[in-house]
């Protein structure tokens, strides 16, 4: 099943490296792993997707815990959250099939974002089914190359991980 | 105040109450060890810096303190890896502090540049690379607090030479550690408190099994009263030896695979383990598919990922196990468990372990013997250290430890040649303590360059080596499941005799049960360091063993000698 972690970070040197070491050491199978800025000076935040037990998650939870710079770790697989991921895709274009594209791009809500006279790029941000989907239909036009930045989620409502201090630790240990 | 970055080291080391370090110097601690000069510290030149690291980390566990170790970049720190990962596995609270090249050079593959925080990132609790000198008392106190903290551990500092010459205006920092992501001591939750009580004044075959984590957390007066108010029996972890009276009623000795057989007898009925301080290690557990199948357990533990780590438990504590026992006590029932209690005594009798009077009467010298004599002649207040392999385990089962603190060897990493370097490190903690060391013939060849160590520094460290002319262990281990076939194990070792000797050191060769008294007294009497080689019989075993992977109870016991039967 797929396990979706959030854990806040101090931004110093080596961290995502102590974080990358513990999925190899501990032989945790990575989805993707997404870091990147908060509003928090120093401090940053990454999203990790893994496929595992309920069992390893925790196991996860816990070392990430126990990483000297880590701040605070949440489980958001069974909560209520919101989950995004945004993929450019590179498509070879003609005047055939430009029409069609467009039509795509208006569908799913994607942008269009270079264009050229054998190619555009495009953008779409979602979850990740609907991402897959636009893929999927596009496929058959040639894709060129793709980059996709990897999930990020968050929970829904007024909480906030930071403010969560304490709580994942009492949910970790309360087998 | 005006202060190099080396300065700062050692003001901010003295600060923090080092008066020792372990070291070996090299172009990039130049700086270091050159302002070193003025401030009391001393500094204990190693002959390697597996031997500095081995000692710094001999110095923690015996002082409980931090222990301090100095090296230079690329090759010197890298011959640090086996010490730290020893200290790792162990939960030793040391400081490694290396020399590393000019900052701007670092990520140049400069020379005897290694990359030391990468090198190091799985077996140090956490590490740092300082290229500024503002950041070098901070993070040292940080390092420090980090190492004693929770479950301590390696941290390792490396600090480039730029960073140890430039010069700035410093003074020096009281205030509290700040670290944002670090919780070393979580409090125990009453409701699990509560929850794990019920269990345990409901048990009626409890066991506790008490290890490293409460001579750690320095819980043997709670461990006791609890173990004395509830009546029960308590088995140790071979790191755990010490953390109660072995001479105690409700001892039940040492688990595990050379564990006694009624001590593993017991927990496998057991209906309650209380595993206090303790990480389920395999050599404590046998397979878990069958460990303690009838019991339910109770796990107290500082690290939260021990717990459900290698066996699943009904009630994990996540807490400081002194504060744990302490709140636990007042709800804790007076009880006698009288009925498993003469169950055990029962399995005792039958047990064939304590098999030291089964040895064969044949004028060899056995191991068994040597060590018992040793505890007996030291009335068992030595402190002991060992190396790794048979002469460990015998020394397990045959120096029995009233007192915490006083048995020092590597478990979780079983690294040989940690022996004597420890011992040394041992013996600057507890100058008033009487030190032996208990090592193989193979093991002591790989660190015997600390007899000159020993030697410089002028300490008394009583060298017993079991010499059998083997690897004994892994021979032991061909003997029962290779059929006897003693590959790149028989080893012909030097003249110990002479080695001692060539150090200015005195040694003795025992061959026979009646020399060894005498060889003992003697090496208590003499000053400074003393080497005995004790020829013992070759191809003898350690006994019970429970075979890498078999159930706790499937033990192999001492055949019955002939003669006996
Ligand atoms: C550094 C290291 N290398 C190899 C081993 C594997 N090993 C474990 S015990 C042992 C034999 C030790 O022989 P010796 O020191 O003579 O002690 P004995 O078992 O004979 O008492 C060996 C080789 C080890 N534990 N550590
Ligand atoms: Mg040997």
């Amino acid at each position: 099943m797929q396990h979706t972690l959030v854990t806040l970070v101090e931004d110093k040197p080596g961290t995502l490296n102590r974080v990358a070491s513990l999925f190899r050491r501990r032989g945790f199978n990575i989805e993707s792993l997404t870091v990147g800025h908060t509003d928090i000076p120093g401090v940053s935040r990454m999203t990790i997707v893994m496929d595992c037990d309920q069992e390893s998650a925790k196991r996860l939870a816990a070392y990430l815990y126990k990483l000297i710079n880590v701040i605070q770790v949440e489980d958001l697989t069974a909560k209520p959250m919101v989950s995004r991921d945004l993929a450019m895709i590179k498509v070879n274009t003609s005047a055939e099939n430009r029409a069609e594209i467009m039509q795509y791009v208006e569908i799913f809500r994607a942008h269009i974002i270079d264009i050229s006279n054998t190619s555009i790029i495009i953008e779409i941000t979602g979850d990740e089914e609907k991402i897959n989907g636009f893929i999927d239909v596009l496929r058959p036009l040639g894709i060129i190359e793709m980059v996709r930045t990897g999930m990020v989620a968050m929970a829904r409502g007024a909480t906030s991980l930071i403010s969560n201090n304490g709580k994942l630790l009492n949910e970790l240990i309360s087998a | 105040m005006l202060r190099t970055g080396a300065q700062i080291i050692w003001e901010t080391l003295i600060r923090e109450g080092v008066e020792i370090v372990f070291g070996f110097p090299g172009g990039n601690t130049i700086p270091i060890h050159d302002a070193m000069l003025e401030y009391p510290i001393r500094h204990v030149l190693g002959r390697h810096e597996q031997g500095i690291t081995h000692m710094a980390d001999g110095y923690a566990r015996a002082g409980q303190k931090l222990g301090v170790a100095l090296a230079t970049s690329g090759p010197g720190a890298t011959n640090m890896i086996t010490g730290i990962a020893t200290a790792m596995m162990d939960s030793s609270p040391i400081l490694c502090i290396t020399g590393q090249v000019m900052s701007r050079f670092v990520g140049y593959d400069a020379f005897q540049e290694t990359d030391m925080t990468g090198v190091t990132l799985p077996i140090t609790k956490h590490n740092y690379l300082v290229t500024n000198t503002h950041d070098i008392g901070r993070v040292l106190r940080e390092a420090i607090f980090i190492a004693r903290s929770g479950r301590p551990g390696p941290v390792l500092v490396d600090i480039t030479k730029d960073a140890q010459q430039a010069s700035i205006d410093w003074t020096p920092d009281d205030s509290p550690i700040q670290l944002a992501g670090y919780r070393p001591h979580p409090s125990p939750m009453p409701d699990k408190v509560e929850q794990a009580i019920q269990l345990i004044n409901e048990a009626k075959r409890p066991v506790i099994l008490a290890g490293h984590g409460v001579l750690l957390s320095k819980a043997m007066q709670e461990l006791r009263m609890f173990a004395e108010k509830a009546q029960i029996p308590v088995a140790v972890t071979l790191l755990g030896i010490g953390s109660f009276p072995a001479s105690h009623p409700l001892n039940l000795g040492m688990m595990g695979m050379h564990g006694e057989a009624w001590v593993n007898k017991a927990i496998q009925q057991a209906d309650l383990l209380l595993a206090f301080g303790m990480r389920f290690d395999d050599r404590a557990t046998g397979t878990t598919h069958t460990y303690a199948p009838k019991a339910k357990k109770v796990h107290i533990d500082i690290d939260l990922t021990e717990i459900n780590k290698n066996v699943k438990v009904d009630i994990g504590l996540v807490a400081d196990l002194k504060e744990t026992l302490q709140a636990m006590l007042p709800h804790l029932k007076e009880n006698n468990h009288d009925e498993w209690l003469s169950l055990i005594n029962e399995m005792k009798g039958e047990s064939a372990v304590r098999d030291i009077q089964n040895l064969p009467d044949n004028g060899h010298l056995y191991a068994a013997h040597v060590i018992n004599d040793i505890w007996r002649i030291t009335n068992g207040k030595a402190l002991v250290v060992t190396d790794v392999g048979q002469h460990q385990m015998w020394t397990a089962q045959y120096y029995h430890h009233d007192e915490p603190y006083n048995l020092i060897t590597s478990g979780g990493l079983g690294t040989m040649g940690f022996g004597l370097p420890a011992a040394i490190g041992a013996k600057f903690a507890c100058p008033e303590k009487e030190v032996w060391l208990v090592a193989g013939d193979g093991g002591f060849q790989m660190t015997q360059a600390e007899l000159s160590t020993a030697a410089q520094e002028g300490i008394k460290v009583n060298v017993a080596i079991i010499n059998n002319g083997y690897l004994g262990m892994v021979r032991q281990w061909q003997e029962f499941f290779y059929d006897r076939r003693y590959a790149a194990t028989p080893m012909r070792g030097p003249d110990f005799v002479k080695i001692a000797e060539a150090h200015g050191l005195l040694g003795i060769r025992v061959t026979q049960r009646s020399e060894v008294e005498a060889a003992v007294r003697k090496a208590q009497q003499t000053e400074g360091t003393v080497v005995i080689d004790f020829r013992v019989e070759k191809e003898d075993a350690v006994y019970p063993m429970v075979p890498a992977g078999a159930s706790l109870d499937n033990m192999i016991r001492r055949p019955i000698p002939e003669a006996s039967k």
